[in-house]
């Protein structure tokens, strides 16, 4: 098993390998992030920028203008929050070829507490236009989303886990932008969720069986650009969906899904999430717990619902 | 500095281009006339002698890159890039109207000849660094021109460039500080306080060129309304393209410069001027083009 940071240094590594347009740049958190591992590696294509988010997004821009391919590297936060206004006007306005490596997304970033969670990134990225806004499940998703946005020209947002995801894939995956995933099949409840949740929500699907609620996984990787159709196919056959994430219950996934089906499909579509509060420092099984998105907390949370809505 | 040199096209361009500026900004109803006033010279130095660009092939992959940092400005650029050729003079006509490629603030996916957008003050000398440390990365030879401005360098992020450029001996890298000594509203002057302009300066007393100093840049001290300082200026730096520093040339400049009552008035940030007030200043300037 291997943290999601390590899939993103070492795959940093095999792109800078077969590609010599791929830069890396740090503000001065690549030992966290695990972007040290292409310092190592490519070190005269590794560009340490300080303590300065604002300023590596614009200095991005400009390389990116001149044919390189920038992946940045820093915590989800201080992308989303701290140097919004360039990723905004030079980054998303320009359609600059940049990206983004958002680390530490979520809620479980190694004992950091509220400072560090972003739970408001997914709402904040996806209202951005020209923004493409992914969140990768596990090792193997991660690694073809990180080889897709290296080849695509435009700015893209990629959300990263801190630690260890449990496999959701085959070696055999490819990443398609807009597509969704489904993990498990249904036929009472259809649980829709993103990044690494998604496997948590597969177990959680599984505990169900043994209940005797049959609970189909569909997984959204591409918060945008999302293919509609294929969304609302998957939740036609089901009178509920609950949506699942780690994230604020407001403007992500769950706001998504529930705008596409009452303008395309209307049906009860339930939230799962960080219920509109701050973290805290804690272990990642004590948060998951607390914010019920734990397989074993989900699979009672989703019976309830099964239960409440027949 | 000065080079005994004759500048006279230059200076009439800078009269043209002041009159263009206000007489469109007249017409659109909006826009900004202290800032492309007394950075008009500067403006007209780089893209008629200093910057090695083909109006006719603006995406020229070896021409020089400027970036009006101070967006707000953009009227002043449009009409130098019109004066050399970027666009149809008459085009001026569309600023700021629907369908444009002149937008209120620079925008790169509209007007072919930008080198960024700018806007949002504080961001332009970021992509300039980039700019110059990916010229460096491949080896290509052109120069990075970033024009900022006093009010804007309240910006923390700019402060961010500054100090990370010189940790790349961005040689090929130079800011112009349009030290104009007035920002839009800024903070009163006390009584009996007396200051470049009508409010107080944007950085009272701060030894700007020290700290530029100190952090690794390469100042140069000039007049910006002075042709026969501002283009060794920003040739010298040019030339230095090759050195381990950056360099900042800090133009002493005024804001509304050209016109007796524009001048190091803060009204005149953004405003639209009459038709009376036309007259004047076309008298002033030495125009003989029709008014509308």
């Amino acid at each position: 098993m291997k943290a999601m940071r390590d899939v993103w240094g070492d795959t940093l590594v095999e792109l800078g390998n077969t590609n010599p347009n791929v830069l890396v740049l740090d503000a001065d958190l690549a030992n966290s992030t695990k972007a040290d591992k292409f310092a190592k590696a490519h070190p005269e294509r590794f560009l340490q920028m300080g303590i300065a988010e604002q300023n590596f997004v614009g200095a991005a821009v400009g390389l990116a203008s001149v044919g390189y391919i920038p992946w940045l590297s820093s915590f989800a936060v201080f992308f989303t929050h701290r140097a919004l206004d360039p990723i905004r006007m030079l980054v998303a306005q320009t359609n600059a070829n940049v990206k983004l490596g958002a680390a530490y997304a979520g809620v479980l970033t190694g004992l950091t507490g509220k400072t560090h969670q972003d739970v408001e990134d997914l709402a904040i990225m996806r209202s951005m236009p020209e923004m493409t806004v992914l969140a990768p499940a596990d090792r193997v998703e991660c690694e073809a989303a990180m080889r897709w946005a290296t080849d695509y020209r435009g700015p893209v947002y990629l959300r990263l886990a801190r630690d260890v995801c449990s496999d959701v894939f085959d070696s055999d995956y490819q990443f398609t932008p807009g597509k969704t995933y489904s993990l498990k099949e249904g036929r009472d409840v259809l649980l829709v969720s993103t990044g690494p949740q998604s496997s948590r929500c597969k177990e959680a699907a599984q505990l169900l069986e043994s209940e005797g609620i049959s609970a189909g996984v569909l997984h959204v990787p591409s918060i945008k650009p999302l293919n509609f159709e294929e969304l609302i196919r998957a939740c036609e056959p089901f009178s509920l969906v609950v949506t699942v994430e780690e994230h604020n219950i407001h403007g992500g996934l769950g706001a998504l899904v529930a705008e596409i089906l009452s303008e395309h499909s209307p049906r009860r579509v339930i939230r799962f999430g960080i219920e509109d509060r701050w973290g805290e420092s804690a272990p990642n099984e004590y948060l998951l717990d607390l914010f019920q998105l734990s397989p074993a907390r989900l699979s009672e949370r989703v019976k309830q619902a099964v239960q409440g809505a027949k | 500095m000065s080079n005994g040199e004759d500048y006279s096209e230059l200076v009439e361009l800078a009269r043209r281009g002041r009159w263009l500026a206000i007489s469109t900004v007249a017409k659109s109803g909006a826009g900004h006339v202290g800032g492309p006033f007394s950075a008009m010279d500067i403006l007209i130095a780089l893209y008629f002698r200093v910057l090695r660009v083909d109006p006719q092939n603006p995406q020229w992959p070896a021409r020089d890159r400027f970036i009006l940092s101070k967006g707000h400005s953009s009227i002043g650029l449009y009409v130098v890039m019109a004066l050399r050729g970027f666009l149809p003079i008459e085009e001026l006509k569309t600023f700021d109207k629907g369908n444009s490629r002149l937008q209120g603030h620079p925008d790169v996916t509209k007007l072919p000849g930008l080198d960024t957008s700018t806007g949002s003050l504080g961001q332009g000398l970021s992509v300039g660094l980039g700019m110059a440390l990916g010229a460096r990365l491949r080896g290509e030879k052109f120069h990075t021109f970033v024009m900022i401005g006093d009010g804007e360098l309240q910006e923390g992020m700019i402060w961010e460039a500054l100090d990370v450029a010189p940790r790349y001996k961005l040689g090929n890298l130079t800011a112009i500080l349009d030290l104009n000594g007035l920002q839009q509203f800024g903070w009163v002057l006390a009584i009996n306080e007396e200051h470049r302009g009508d409010r107080k300066d944007p950085w009272p007393g701060i030894d700007l060129r020290g700290i530029f100093e100190r952090l690794g840049w390469r100042c140069l001290e000039i007049n910006g309304h002075d042709f026969s300082q501002i283009i060794p200026a920003l040739e010298s730096s040019k030339a230095s393209g090759d050195s381990d520093q950056p360099t900042m040339i800090i133009a002493h400049t005024v804001k509304g410069k050209g016109v007796r009552f524009t001048e190091g008035k803060h009204e005149w940030h953004s405003k639209v001027a009459t038709k009376e007030e036309l007259k004047i200043i076309a008298e002033e300037l030495g125009i003989q083009e029709a008014l509308v």
